[in-house]
């Protein structure tokens, strides 16, 4: 969806956010996500039975148990019953279905939020098998070590450099200084641990609005002015793994280039993922620093709608005006959503 | 029970459907049995290893294999220090992309090698096959490093 449509379709914002990240949470997913869902709904005066449209986004291979959302539902509580809808993506990908219903005309409000909670079994081995079924996965790599493989030729060709990587960790908060980076051993050679992300449990609830309604809801509404998300090829070894054509595609088409970007919230787990999605979106080193890292804690499933609403929390607290989320999924940056907010201000 | 400890329940996960692999995947999984390479050409002529039944930036449909050598060249690599559990391999090796002489795209394997300080972008590898070979990726035991001669 290109921005200049964008302009023309129905003003939605995003009005409301609650979140929790926790290393390992003995909490279960209904338990963990009750009090996030509470309080969007709390702070926005809104009962379930008031809100149009509930989409989530969750993975059955960290629940270990098809169909797994239906539990989550519990959170939510679908009696009377509501429109429902779930994306085994994460969560950014339930709110661009969700934004779509809103262009239907069918709603003025609406729940969306995802959860992950890999603690209990082993997040590799998930990381694995989203991988090629016949030529890849039964390698069972790990993801630091695919990871490893793009950072190499990234350095290699010269796209990035050490020095790079060092400062990217020391903006990140995974090292202290520079010469702290240089002296970590190497973790999947040329990464060092600095590089690799830390995974946590935790989930995300956010509410939107329709322009009817957003204003009555929140003080300073974050509108989303362009979304768009997009896809490469899934069997990394036809990628160049040096670019990544579908999120340069998906900010242009979300009007990323339309006007300055105040802050910018990248869905990037490894400091090569950072430096790659920054030149391929045109984007600088922001003066406004992330208000959380994926890097530091990387939520499967969660970490995309998170920058979302952290994008938001930038708009509502007036320390910026326009800021830009973005989401990945799949091995290597396959996927790549952007969704641009706008306080509305000058 | 204290209040801090985590409940636990085996669980087993299971995946109870066969797959076939189709024309282009099953044909080169019965190559790796018959210890050949097959690509596949794309409308320009290049050639994907490994093949897929579409070409993955046109969408258009694929049907020519070709048979490619069993050796090549590294284009990036990484050292495993610890194999994971279910990882094929039970000792220090390197995993890396690897471009077969008559191929335009790497495939993803293992170079077996004495340490990280052997590799680099550009060494030769060719393919050791395991002994029993069954219709499988790991039908590869890895890729070896190899001097070529100039003679």
């Amino acid at each position: 969806m290109c921005g200049e449509k964008v302009k023309q379709m129905r003003k939605v914002a995003v009005v409301a956010a609650a979140s929790r990240q926790e290393e390992k949470m003995l909490d279960t997913e209904v338990e963990m996500m009750i009090p996030l869902i509470t309080e969007v709904r709390t702070r926005t005066g809104l009962d379930q039975t008031d809100i149009g449209f509930t989409c989530s986004g969750s993975s059955d291979f960290l629940a270990g148990q098809a169909f797994s959302f239906v539990m989550t539902l519990d959170a939510v509580g679908p009696v009377p019953p509501i429109a429902e809808s779930h994306v085994e993506m994460d969560g950014a990908w339930a709110l661009y279905e969700t934004w779509v219903k809103f262009q239907m005309g069918v709603i003025d409000t609406a729940l969306v939020y995802s959860y992950g909670k890999p603690s209990p079994g082993s997040l590799q081995d998930v990381l694995s098998t989203q991988l090629d079924p016949y030529y890849v996965a039964p390698l069972w790599p790990d993801a630091h070590s695919v990871a490893a493989l793009q950072a190499r030729l990234l350095l290699e060709q010269g796209i990035i450099t050490p020095d790079e990587l060092a400062d990217c960790a020391l903006r990140t908060g995974t090292v202290e200084s520079r010469e702290d980076y240089f002296l970590q051993p190497l973790l999947a050679d040329p990464l060092r641990e600095a590089d690799c992300p830390t995974y946590a449990d935790g989930g995300v609830a956010l509410i939107l609005a329709s322009e009817e309604k957003a204003d009555e809801l929140c003080e300073r509404p974050a509108w989303i002015t362009g979304i768009d998300h997009r896809i490469d090829a899934h069997h990394f070894g036809v990628r160049d793994l040096t670019a990544a054509p579908s999120a340069r595609l998906a900010a242009k088409n979300a009007g990323a280039h339309d006007g300055p970007i105040d802050s910018t919230e990248l869905h990037a787990a490894y400091t090569t993922h950072d430096l790659l999605l920054r030149k391929e979106m045109g984007l600088d080193i922001p003066k406004i620093p992330q208000r959380s890292y994926p890097i530091q804690a990387d939520t499967l499933m969660a970490s995309g709608l998170l920058r979302i609403a952290e994008a938001a929390r930038s708009i509502w607290d007036g320390s910026a005006n326009r800021t830009l989320a973005h989401a990945t999924a799949g091995p290597l940056l396959q996927q790549n959503l952007v969704c641009v907010l706008d306080g509305g201000g000058d | 029970m204290e209040s801090n400890e985590r409940l636990s329940a085996p669980l087993v996960l299971e995946y109870p459907f066969r797959r076939t692999t189709g024309p282009v995947i099953g044909a080169f999984l019965t190559g790796l049995r018959e210890k050949i390479v097959l690509g596949i050409k794309r409308q320009d002529g290049t050639v994907l290893v490994p093949p897929t039944e579409y070409d993955p930036e046109t969408s258009e449909t694929l049907t020519e294999m070709v048979e490619v050598a069993q050796q090549g060249e590294v284009i990036t690599w990484t050292w495993v220090q610890e194999p994971r559990p279910q990882s094929p391999w039970d000792s220090p090796h390197a995993l890396a992309m690897i471009k077969l002489e008559g191929a335009d795209t790497p495939l993803f394997h293992a170079v077996l090698a004495e340490g990280p300080e052997v590799l680099e972008v550009g060494m030769k590898v060719r393919i050791k096959w395991r002994e029993v070979t069954e219709g499988h990726i790991k039908d590869i035991e890895g890729f070896v490093p190899f001097e070529e001669s100039n003679g």
